[in-house]
């Protein structure tokens, strides 16, 4: 079941409303995240996700977000909608809220 | 795969024109709380302005700024007083009232107990940290015997308020309790709480690492958030235990469920009768 869903799933970290508290990287259960050196958590292991929601239903500054890969669009049939309400969201929140926290996109440093 | 609800939904329902991110420390539990509550609003399908927070004062009563509701901070230990006004005037809104521990339980313990009993039809969300957190770290009356406060330096002596047993006790429509790592279960929890009539109260245990756990040997919020995965145990894994093994254990679950009408909708059916009556 799990071995199925590894690779399918997008992680964003919002660096701006990450306050490092290091709770999505103790409980998840793939170690997607690790806290980096500025004290605030980053996405290195993206493909380990298995899609169980854990570190964005407990992150206490809605700091991450979970969602499906938009190549695999075919998949899951849910996803065109995903996709619109996500631009109709971002573009909301974009111009609402500070700058750079719902367009950020945390990258792997290699 | 599944969809998830988190960080896309709160989005709706956030004022994008307060400062972000929020007050709350880092590894506090009341982040958690606002979403899902955010996340039980929604499942309701209940429009933005059906739904009244009252909030109290504290660290919990900075929940209400951060929500697109119908909001109102209140005075200390007052925030039930207020949701019964508004109850009693607007009875098809949805209020929803946020305390913390001290706010229910110490100067508002009167209130809790009497709207119990009077079995107002509000929802009580009582986030219990054990401690007053934004005060400076006093002990409040659910700080366990025996842990350390700013204000009991060798150990607290007093015993600690049960607030399930007080809310069973004093009649209330429907009492549980849960904690801030167990999110889902949360989630069914005020979403129950919500929509069941009458008084509801929903207990909810949530870490406060900069107040109590650095006093009490919690390393960071990760061993404060262990603490609760370990000891929070279903209600009936609790009965099972003996009296010995029960020391720190906290059972949660839904203790009381019943489906009373509450006192808004008894009163203007009296008020309908009287009228007619004439």
């Amino acid at each position: 079941m799990s071995v199925k869903r590894k690779g399918k799933s997008k992680v964003t970290i919002f660096p701006d409303w990450c306050k490092g508290c290091g709770i999505c990287a103790a409980f998840c259960p793939s170690k997607v995240m690790e806290l980096s050196e500025q004290g605030k958590a980053v996405v290195v292991r993206e493909e380990e996700c298995v899609h169980c929601g854990f570190c964005e239903l407990h992150c206490p500054d809605f700091a991450i977000m979970v969602q499906p890969k938009e190549d695999k669009e075919e998949i899951n049939p849910k996803l065109s909608t995903n996709k619109s309400l996500d631009n109709k969201e971002q573009s909301s929140s974009a111009t609402e809220s500070s700058s750079g926290t719902s367009s950020s996109q945390v990258k792997e440093d290699n | 795969m599944n969809e998830i609800q988190g960080t896309q939904l709160i989005h709706k329902y956030l004022r994008h024109n307060k400062k972000f991110p929020h007050v709350f420390c880092p590894g506090c539990g009341h982040g958690i709380v606002l979403g899902s509550l955010v996340r039980s609003i929604d499942a309701l399908g209940l429009a933005k302005d059906d739904v009244c927070i009252v909030a109290g004062i504290g660290c919990s009563g900075r929940l209400a700024v951060y929500v697109d509701f119908n909001t109102v901070h209140t005075t200390h230990g007052r925030a039930l007083t207020f949701a019964t006004g508004i109850k009693m005037a607007r009875p098809e809104m949805n209020v929803i009232v946020v305390m913390g521990d001290g706010d229910s339980m110490a100067i508002g313990g009167n209130h809790l107990i009497h709207a119990a009993r009077r079995n107002i039809g509000v929802t009580a969300l009582i986030l219990n940290n054990n401690i007053y957190g934004m005060t400076g770290g006093q002990c409040s009356p659910t700080t366990p015997s025996g842990s350390f406060s700013m204000t009991s330096p060798y150990g607290q002596m007093e015993q600690s308020f049960d607030c399930v047993e007080l809310c069973r006790a004093a009649k209330a429509n429907y009492v549980a309790r849960g904690s801030v790592f167990h999110v889902n279960e949360l989630d069914k929890m005020v979403t129950e709480a919500i929509s069941n009539p009458g008084f509801g109260v929903v207990e909810i245990m949530t870490p406060c690492f900069t107040q109590f756990g650095r006093k009490n040997k919690y390393k960071s919020p990760v061993e404060m958030f262990n603490y609760l995965k370990k000891n929070v145990i279903s209600q009936e894994r609790y009965n099972d235990l003996s009296e010995s093994d029960r020391d720190g254990k906290i059972p949660s679950g839904v203790f009381v469920k019943k489906s009373e009408p509450g006192i808004e909708e008894k009163y203007y059916a009296m008020a309908r009768q009287v009228q007619e009556g004439i």
